[in-house]
């Protein structure tokens, strides 16, 4: 029997204030436990939250981003359950009122896309973080993350497999670090999803009984986590059982979802508006002021970089496409006259340090000023291009200039006739044999003249003048 | 001399004629509250470090503020940095807050000296006071019997003589049911006019500090202090706040009091309705011109309150979980068991048939039965007195149907009972308007209060009102004997 899956999926996006979201605690990753912690945070009898409108700017940039519909007039619900790292014991949300309503986001899966669209997106506050395997005996609490702010972004069941799942997270994770509204570090938990999963005959129009899948946070794992739950849902069916509605884990380690206990989902959450806030009202001014500082999007860049820096379509998709590549590109071409070459090293060599080490730019140790002196050394000339690959590598380890580099090693390029003359005139004296060779027509043997040459020099010599003298001393 | 039963105005002339020092004011002021330490009205007296803050006072008479070394009685339940704030709940008995309220803040400011912590309803849910952990508080005009509540610890202290005045707050009446029933004055403000940061919340939407005193003229002093716009409260508003001392003497010649047709007074107690009918006459000669006035929604006051304060309460109340602070049970197995034990212990019978209430009002599946419909009727309620208030200046009722009552004899089989003691102070916390209770002669020995109801933000002419009333008769200056205390 053919199966189709739909997908829909709950994206929480941590979002990038200084401060939470109804306190002026730093939201600071990586904090010791319970510092970025105030009176209101932990919840302490008498306290009043009061908004941080600047969550309130980010979450409208992304609702203009997406052509939503915003809500100038938002209105907080409380969410009551008890857990030990809800200090509160209920989470301020918002219900009725979100302050993102609809919009839409394209997905571009290898060579086809498609548009997701969007139910809502709200403002609400996280939670704190449960400890439970430091202490024996105990559970801990880590109340830093409680308070910050979150925009949770809701999807139509529209996604149709785990690719376009991956693909959606990916373009949600390119447009909140275009829009400066997160830093997306999914690895912190800034952007998590939860995955609503349900199988159906093709075909068939109504839905069916779906399960939810809680807090994944790599593209990886949204991938294998969806898969095994469509194979495991395509078993239960297929053996004439039924998919009983329920919220499961996934574990990475196993690569299975499981269940969650069901006590954690039997909850009344007794929604009922926030009495401790007045609605917050965004102002005709205040819409103005976002929309003015609107950043500039990835599609706008692509056009923009083909049209000022001369790159190819494809180059400037690349570069376009992330945001910290883009941010680098733009702050290195300031002192770099080569764009093109800047652009095939981004997306070369510095592109493939990146995957390989699993990093953004912006966490390396690569600065824009040593890549733009890294490119321009290259263009002049001082130095090989294949010498600049092993500069490159020594930057990434220690972050060191390239011109330092290059002095400490002596590695500048060796360019003047003469010299380069010179030790031709070795090489060719020295191999007498392979000379005799070339001339009854091994022409391969050029390589190895050049090998010679380079060998002689520590490679560097300019290969262009190499290859000229050497073709002239050899066919006299 | 004795300060006991002295006025804020009176403390003053003797601070300023040297008469006393801060030091003793605080010292007498103090020993009053040992001396009748079986009224109960403290669950913690604030001695150390208020004579402490007393001793270092240097009360310039020109420049001072009115409350500069005046001793004041705090409710419960506004936190005090580094003293204990309890609730008078168990589960809040060890709870020594980090943090000062704005309220008690604003008022140590202007230099007055908190003398103590106040009994109260636990978590200021009751109007008898006798669902404190720390036990019932007497009313100084008869043993045995209740001061109301919430407030009662407050109301006792100041009807007592102890302090001159104390701080309170109103949900649905708790500090103006308690003044009436140990008369004294008790304003609650607008909602908004002072800030709620720092004071424990009961019901958010309605919960609103205020000041208990010997006169109106007292309670204007206080509240000069204590309003204003506070950004820690977004609730707190963003209005002039005049200087209510200011017009407190003007005449009310002419103004329009309005008495409620709905509230059909002729069903009260003929005593009660007697001293109502006189304070009615009281203000015609003084110039004021009564009026009949409808307001058709008022009679769902009651249930309409008791739908909203104990589903707000219901959530308000979660954080008390015993896992951050407060009373933590022992011996349990689980967090679950921890949540169950911890707030079984530490919650009474009153709060914890309150947090079911609202727990219910909210639940799926009745929520827009209860919860939002009561929302709705609070908004007709409050369209009521917008309409009413187009024509007339304030209203007039009784702050309650009866006179303060013995220990447990009231709602102890059908708490519904005691809920209808506030049959006619809680409108005005639904619709968040300034309301007085002033003394107005007494009924068996006990003292009746009278409830005016002011429009939003006019807590000046329901202080002016007040004090023309006080100017002009002597209730307000009864003293309880405390002999037998």
């Amino acid at each position: 029997m053919n199966w189709e899956t739909v997908i829909g999926l709950e994206t929480h996006v941590q979002l990038s204030t200084k401060t939470k979201l109804f306190s002026r605690a730093s939201t600071t990753f990586g904090a010791s436990p319970n510092t970025n912690v105030n009176l209101i945070d932990c919840g302490l009898p008498g306290v009043l939250p009061s908004v941080n409108k600047e969550a309130f700017y980010k979450a409208i940039r992304f609702g203009i981003a997406i052509g939503a519909h915003i809500n100038q007039t938002s209105i907080f619900d409380r969410k009551n359950y008890f857990y030990a790292d809800l200090p509160k014991g209920y989470q301020i949300t918002q219900m009725d009122l979100p302050i993102v309503l609809g919009g839409s986001i394209k997905i571009f899966t290898d060579d086809s896309s498609k548009t997701i669209n969007i139910t809502r997106a709200h403002l609400e506050e996280d939670a704190g973080k449960s400890i439970h395997d430091e202490f024996d005996g105990f559970s801990a609490i880590d109340l830093n993350r409680a308070g910050t702010p979150l925009l949770e972004i809701v999807s139509e069941p529209e996604i149709s497999s785990a690719k376009e799942a991956v693909a959606y997270m990916k373009a949600m994770h390119q447009l909140v670090t275009y829009l400066d509204v997160s830093d997306g570090n999914m690895a912190q938990g800034s952007l998590r999803c939860d995955a609503n999963v349900s199988i159906r005959k093709s075909g068939d129009l109504g839905l069916g009984t779906r399960t939810e899948i809680k807090n994944i946070n790599s593209f990886k794992f949204i991938e294998k986590a969806i898969n095994f739950e469509i194979k495991r849902q395509i078993k239960v069916l297929e053996s004439g059982a039924k998919v009983t509605q329920e919220t499961r884990l996934y574990d990475s380690a196993k690569d299975e979802t499981r269940p969650m206990r069901s006590k954690e989902f039997a909850n009344d959450y007794r929604y009922f508006p926030e009495p401790d806030l007045l609605p917050v009202v965004i102002s005709n001014e205040e819409m103005q002021k976002i929309k003015d500082e609107f950043p500039e999007l990835p599609t706008e860049k692509e056009i923009r970089y083909q049209n000022e820096y001369g790159l190819s379509s494809y180059d400037a998709q690349i570069i376009a496409s992330s945001k910290s590549m883009a941010d680098f590109f733009e702050s290195s071409l300031t002192s770099v006259k080569n764009y093109s070459l800047l652009a095939n090293w981004l997306i070369g060599e510095i592109s493939a340090y990146l995957n390989k080490e699993l990093i953004e730019i912006h966490e390396s140790k690569l600065s824009s000023e040593n890549i733009a002196m890294l490119i321009n050394r290259i263009d002049d000339q001082t130095i090989s291009g294949k010498i600049g690959k092993a500069i490159f590598e020594e930057m990434c380890t220690n972050g060191s200039s390239p011109d330092q580099i290059i002095e400490s090693k002596g590695l500048k390029q060796i360019t003047d006739d003469d010299s380069i003359e010179k030790i031709v005139d070795e090489v060719i004296e020295n191999n007498s044999e392979q000379v005799q060779g070339y001339k009854s027509g091994k022409e391969k043997l050029f390589g190895f003249f050049v090998g010679q040459v380079m060998k002689k020099t520590q490679g560097k010599a300019n290969p262009q003048t190499v290859n000229k003298i050497l073709k002239e001393k050899l066919t006299k | 001399m004795s300060i006991q039963f002295k006025s804020i105005t009176e403390l003053n002339e003797l601070l300023n004629s040297k008469a006393i020092s801060v030091s003793e004011l605080t010292q007498e002021s103090i020993q009053l509250a040992k001396k009748y330490s079986e009224l109960n009205c403290f669950v913690t007296l604030n001695e150390e470090n208020s004579l402490k803050r007393a001793s270092t006072m240097n009360r310039d008479q020109k420049n001072s503020s009115l409350l500069s070394g005046i001793p004041l009685a705090q409710k419960d339940l506004f936190c005090t940095e580094g003293l204990r704030t309890t609730c008078s709940s168990k589960i809040l008995s060890d709870f020594i807050p980090p943090y000062t309220a704005t309220v008690v803040k604003k008022l140590e400011d202007d230099g007055s000296i908190t003398i103590g912590k106040t009994n109260m309803d636990e978590f200021a849910m009751g109007s008898s006071n006798e669902t404190s952990f720390f036990g019932g508080v007497h009313n100084p005009w008869k043993k045995g019997f209740v001061p109301g509540g919430s407030s009662g610890g407050s109301a006792a202290a100041v009807a007592a003589g102890i302090v001159p005045a104390a701080t309170g707050t109103d949900t649905g009446g708790s500090i103006r049911q308690p003044a009436a029933h140990c008369g004294i004055t008790g304003l609650k403000p607008t909602y908004g006019r002072i800030s709620r940061w720092g004071m424990i919340a009961f019901a958010s939407s309605l919960d609103q500090a205020g000041p208990l005193a010997r006169s109106a003229e007292d309670c204007a002093i206080l509240l000069n202090s204590m309003s204003g716009y506070d950004s820690k409260d977004t609730t707190s508003l963003n209005s002039d706040v005049p200087n209510f001392l200011e017009d407190i003497n003007q005449s009310i010649k002419g103004k329009k009091i309005g008495i409620i047709k709905e509230f059909n007074l002729s069903d009260l107690d003929t005593e009660v309705q007697k001293r109502f009918d006189e304070s009615k006459k009281a203000y015609e000669n003084l110039g004021a011109e009564f009026f009949e006035v409808s307001l058709p929604n008022i009679s769902a006051s009651v249930p309409t309150y008791y739908s909203i304060a104990p589903a707000e309460c219901s959530s308000n109340l979660s954080r008390y979980d015993g896992v951050r602070f407060g009373h933590r049970a022992e011996n349990t197995k689980d967090l679950n068991d921890l949540y169950i034990k911890s707030r079984s212990e530490g919650f009474g019978d009153e709060v914890k048939r309150r947090i079911l209430i609202g727990t219910y009002a909210l639940s799926a599946g009745y929520y827009d039965a209860y919860y939002k419909k009561a929302q709705q009727v609070r908004r007709l309620i409050k369209n009521d007195f917008d309409q009413v208030f187009k024509s007339i200046d304030l209203l007039m009722t009784p702050t309650s149907p009866n006179t303060a009552f013995k220990f447990e004899s009231k709602g102890i089989q059908n708490p519904v009972e005691l809920y209808l003691e506030d049959l006619f102070t809680i409108s005005s916390n639904l619709a968040g308007l300034p309301a007085i209770s002033i003394p107005h002669g007494q009924v068996n020995s006990l003292p009746v209060g009278l409830q005016l109801i002011g429009n939003f933000l006019r807590e000046d002419q329901l202080l002016n009102a007040a004090h023309v009333f006080q100017q002009n008769s002597d209730f307000h200056n009864a003293k309880p004997d405390l002999e037998n205390f």
